[in-house]
């Protein structure tokens, strides 16, 4: 694996279903992902964006084809290192995903929690610095509920980078917000992640945040047809 | 709160935090909780008090060992026993004293109500049979029909029962007799009778012309001081001839009565169950709860899921829900609980009310059954699948 790389998948198919309603999502996908690159995925709905975004992620099992994230082989890794490589990664959800019974502060200390080492005032101190970071100071205490569409992004982007991962996987972060938040989540994204050095793989078909990528991979029915260096 | 649960388990209170959320459902949850442990409590006080209804006729009596007709299976119940077998005992060279009892309920007739009272047919000559705190009084009942009554009995009003004394006897019918009362003691309703009473043996056969002082219903020894019970019992086994008697220590007969009551009489068996749909309820009570929660927060667990979280997170979060479900319930249902033993007691005169042992093991079982609850609502978190959430 070159050190420069981060993630290289080579040769990744993937069916869902059995029997004959057996059905392949991806197509002999090759990737790799640069240390500290902004890289966004594009494609129609359908296209296996999300099925990339879960195999990447450790949250499936890679059936057929070679992948090595963080230079461990996920083809074969047991659960308990599927979750420990996921403790080094970072997840932003279209729909945010916050609990709905924690303060802004609470769901961001959840970003630290599961690391051993850290004490409770060290994961509050971050996490109340992670939410200035982002703009939320004055909304530390806040519950998700009393926070708009994008200031609850905005907290679950502090949430993915308050444990420094090395790569965030954000599935349709803007979706759901209007321009100007959408613009505002990205752009802190990639500043935040420029700043510590996280590499970032964001899955959307918003073509308003492509001018911040420095790579533009374009899938189609499960195959790779177009990649795009800007960087 | 928060913050102790936060300090006793390490990392936030989620469980604390998700159930505090919607005040309104933890409220109910908890009244659920708590309505289950009064149920428990008024099933156990009551089976308890059935407990300590049995055995309190044997706290009138002092005696080592109790010789009863092999149908008996309770000091109420049975045939009775030949008296022969009392003078046979006293061959027994431990054996130092012995006293026929003899055992039955009056009515005693107070117009729309009778009052029945469990009455013990004792030698009033005998006092080294009876406990101290009747004993000294038993002389009185060398007069024909007098008796010691209970003045604990249900339906005796506290002022009626004040004013009995050697000097201002209360005369009353009952058994188609006058009876009159000397003194009291202190006795207490029972699930047999309304209370107790203290006659001479005379005044019992009087009361009960069918029935011979040949035969009580059971008869009672005292061996001499530093006696082997279990020795004499296994002689007077051999010395009497009649297989078919129940030889026991008065202890063991007391144990005896307390299973049987407990086990094999209706009443003990319902309070049995009782004691068992309380829990069932709690359980149901708990995991509906927590199993609801979980459901209703599937999505943040998978959240946590893909974050790195693994299963003993989750367990944890049900488990510290389950207990401060268990905890948090268990103090209204206490206070409930006790207030409900205390006004059933007061109104029915039998020995209820609420116990530190009871008390304990209630709460221990809350806590455990809870966990339980929880043990299985976390089956549900199964359905949590982080791939999902994209």
């Amino acid at each position: 694996m070159d050190s420069k790389n981060i993630l290289e998948a080579s040769g990744l198919n993937h069916w869902f279903g059995t029997g004959d309603a057996r059905k392949q999502a991806l197509f002999d996908v090759n990737l790799t992902l640069r240390r500290g690159s902004f890289t966004v995925l594009m494609g129609p709905s359908g296209s296996g964006k999300t099925t990339v975004l879960t195999l990447v992620g450790c949250l499936r099992a890679v059936q057929d084809g070679q992948v090595t994230l963080l230079e461990q082989q996920l083809n074969g890794a047991s659960e308990a290192e599927l979750v420990a490589l996921r403790r080094r990664l970072g997840f932003i959800f279209q729909a945010h995903n916050l609990h709905e019974s924690l303060t802004a502060t609470q769901n961001v200390v959840m970003g630290l929690q599961m690391h051993r080492g850290v004490s409770d005032a060290q994961a509050q101190h971050a996490a109340v610095h992670a939410l200035g970071l982002v703009g939320l100071s004055d909304r530390v205490v806040y519950m998700p509920g009393n926070l708009s569409g994008g200031q609850k992004q905005r907290v679950a982007v502090a949430r993915a980078l308050v444990g420094n991962p090395a790569l965030v996987l954000a599935d349709e972060p803007t979706a759901a917000l209007d321009k100007d938040s959408a613009a505002e989540v990205v752009d802190l994204l990639k500043r935040m992640g420029a700043a510590r050095g996280t590499t970032t793989l964001l899955v959307t078909h918003d073509n308003r945040i492509l001018d911040r990528a420095d790579r533009i991979l374009t899938l189609e029915d499960g195959r790779i047809v177009r990649i795009e260096d800007r960087g | 709160m928060s913050r102790l649960l936060q300090a006793i388990f390490g990392r936030l209170p989620i469980g604390w935090l998700q159930l505090t959320h919607n005040r309104t459902r933890f409220a109910a949850a908890l009244a659920g909780v708590a309505f289950a442990n009064v149920l428990v409590f008024v099933q156990l006080g009551i089976m308890n008090s059935m407990g300590a209804a049995t055995l309190r006729p044997y706290e009138f009596f002092q005696a080592d060992i109790m010789i009863s007709a092999g149908d008996s299976n309770a000091m109420t119940d049975g045939g009775n026993v030949a008296r022969q077998w009392l003078l046979q005992a006293m061959a027994d060279p431990d054996v130092t004293d012995g006293m026929g009892l003899f055992l039955a309920n009056v009515a005693w007739d107070r117009g729309e109500k009778d009052i029945s009272l469990s009455t013990f047919g004792v030698d009033p000559v005998k006092p080294g049979f009876i406990n101290p705190a009747i004993a000294g009084d038993l002389a009185l009942l060398e007069v024909q029909d007098a008796t010691i009554l209970d003045r604990l009995a249900r339906g005796l009003t506290k002022e009626e029962a004040a004013g009995v004394r050697p000097q201002t006897p209360l005369a009353f019918e009952a058994q188609g007799r006058t009876l009159v009362a000397y003194t009291t003691f202190a006795g207490g309703g029972g699930f047999g009778g309304d209370g107790y009473m203290f006659v001479s043996d005379q005044t019992f056969l009087s009361l009960f012309p069918a029935r011979s002082s040949a035969a009580p219903d059971h008869i009672l020894l005292k061996l001499r001081p530093g006696a082997n019970v279990e020795a004499a019992i296994a002689r007077l086994g051999r010395l009497i001839s009649d297989p078919s008697l129940r030889i026991r220590s008065f202890a063991q007969a007391a144990q005896d009565d307390l299973t049987y009551q407990q086990t094999r009489r209706p009443t003990g068996i319902i309070f049995g169950f009782g004691v068992l749909i309380g829990v069932l309820v709690g359980l149901v009570i708990v995991y509906q709860v927590l199993s609801t929660d979980v459901a209703d927060h599937l999505r943040e667990y998978a959240t946590f899921k893909a974050m790195g979280y693994g299963p003993g997170f989750f367990l944890g979060v049900v488990f510290e829900e389950a207990l401060v479900l268990g905890i948090m319930g268990f103090i209204p249902g206490l206070i409930v609980g006790t207030g409900i033993l205390s006004l059933m007691g007061k109104i029915t005169t039998l020995p209820l009310g609420m116990s530190v042992s009871m008390a304990v093991s209630v709460f221990i079982g809350t806590v455990v059954f809870s966990a339980l609850s929880g043990a299985i609502a976390t089956r549900r978190l199964a359905a949590a699948d982080p791939a999902d959430l994209f």
